[in-house]
């Protein structure tokens, strides 16, 4: 029943056409959400929630930096996924994916390595050290950057996504190096604070408003990633009758 | 699923396993250089090279921080639990050194119990309070203020 489900729906929004009407009803109320969310987790954590017994008030970087980290590698995971069904199925919405994906994930990574870094200097000592957190959270952002400039080097759309899609599908596997360097060798980078099993190690006045900046930071990728496919789908079906009948309405 | 794509997903698998364990293995041969610092327990026995720069790492034994008055001369042990040596540092330490807190320092090593340190590192751990739970974790004896001073493993 589920799988039913699952399957009519990848269908459907595999249909470029269903998935433009179907993000048209969907944006108007997810943009709002999203924004309400993300301001709130930012206004709440970075005024109200209490300072560190530690760091004072430098740790409230965290709550742009862990939101924007995990949107990175996030993104990335749905990259792999986008590549993946681009490479083998030729899906057309996944081509479409590929390249919506990842331009937000990119900027994202490069916000996390910049205020991480921002963050180290007074509580490290140092800006930057190539340990293996770092290292491998800058390889992700060169590997965004790679999957961009892959898409715009190839002229034939259909074939850039394939050559694209198999670079997001490899990068993969630096997504899985960036979360458990932390665990397998010795960094100078702390562990998750967060977990998804057992407690974390983060007082609830801290965690709520990091847990809400992280989910509306999530959902604001989300919307990035519809308002681009929009354009991306009405661009490639340019020539078809019902965008075209699109733009002589005006879009209504 | 039709034959070709079976093939297309079989191969873009492949792909994906064979650079997996080529990645794994990689990082299995360079272990010891994609650790960021030799632990205490390594320089004791021996392990750590002598003479060349390089980094340590490990938490400041309780009482063990000695300053000179007159210079910015300080010395400290850092241990595992496995495992202490002691550190020489002249210059001025991060705000969140302190005695119990996970460090990383760059230098050189004298001998397996003697450190020169170039560059003392904080190391901030996973644990995040406010100012007031910390106290009354401390009043109440909980061990979770004497981890929360701790680096994890």
């Amino acid at each position: 029943m589920v799988w039913q489900t699952l399957k009519r729906w990848y269908h459907m929004l595999g249909s470029p056409r269903y998935f433009h009407t179907f993000s048209s009803r969907v944006l108007p109320w997810l943009t709002p959400i999203a924004l309400i969310t993300l301001l709130t987790g930012l206004v709440w954590g970075l005024a109200f929630a209490p300072s560190d017994y530690q760091q004072g008030n430098s740790y409230r970087i965290i709550f742009i930096h862990v939101p924007a980290s995990s949107g990175a590698l996030m993104g990335y995971m749905a990259l792999g996924v986008s590549g993946l069904v681009a490479v083998v199925w030729r899906m057309k919405m996944a081509e479409v994916m590929l390249k919506a994906i990842a331009p937000f994930g990119a900027a994202l990574a490069a916000i996390s390595l910049i205020t991480g870094s921002l963050w180290g200097k007074p509580t490290w000592g140092t800006y930057w050290q190539w340990d293996a957190r770092m290292t491998s959270m800058l390889i992700l952002l060169f590997m965004y950057v790679g999957v961009i400039a892959l898409q715009n080097v190839i002229r034939e759309p259909r074939q850039a996504a394939r050559a694209a899609g198999l670079l997001a599908i490899v990068g993969v596997i630096n997504v899985v190096i960036v979360k458990y360097s932390v665990e397998w060798v010795q960094t100078l980078h702390q562990g998750s604070t967060l977990k998804l099993f057992g407690e974390s190690t983060i007082n609830p006045a801290m965690k709520y408003p990091l847990l809400i900046s992280m989910l509306g930071l999530w959902l604001l990728y989300a919307v990035n990633v519809l308002i681009r496919a929009r354009s991306e789908v009405e661009w490639r079906e340019r020539r078809s009758k019902w965008v075209q009948t699109l733009i002589r309405t005006g879009g209504k | 699923m039709n034959s070709v794509r079976k093939q297309r997903l079989i191969l873009v698998l492949a792909v994906l396993v064979g650079l997996g364990i080529a990645v794994g293995l990689m990082f299995y041969a360079l272990r010891q250089n994609i650790n960021l610092f030799y632990t205490p327990q390594q320089v004791v026995a021996g392990e750590a090279p002598l003479d060349t720069q390089m980094r340590v790492g490990g938490l400041v034994v309780d009482g063990s921080v000695k300053r000179n008055e007159e210079t910015l001369d300080v010395t400290f042990d850092i241990t595992d639990g496995k495992g202490s040596f002691t550190v020489h540092y002249q210059g001025i330490l991060p705000d969140l050194f302190r005695e119990g807190q996970g460090i990383v320092a760059n230098g050189t090593l004298i001998s397996t119990s003697r450190f020169e340190a170039e560059e003392v590192l904080a190391k901030h751990d996973e644990t995040y309070m406010p100012p007031e739970v910390q106290d009354a974790l401390e009043k109440a004896g909980h061990p979770g203020a004497k981890k929360a001073d701790g680096y994890s493993e």
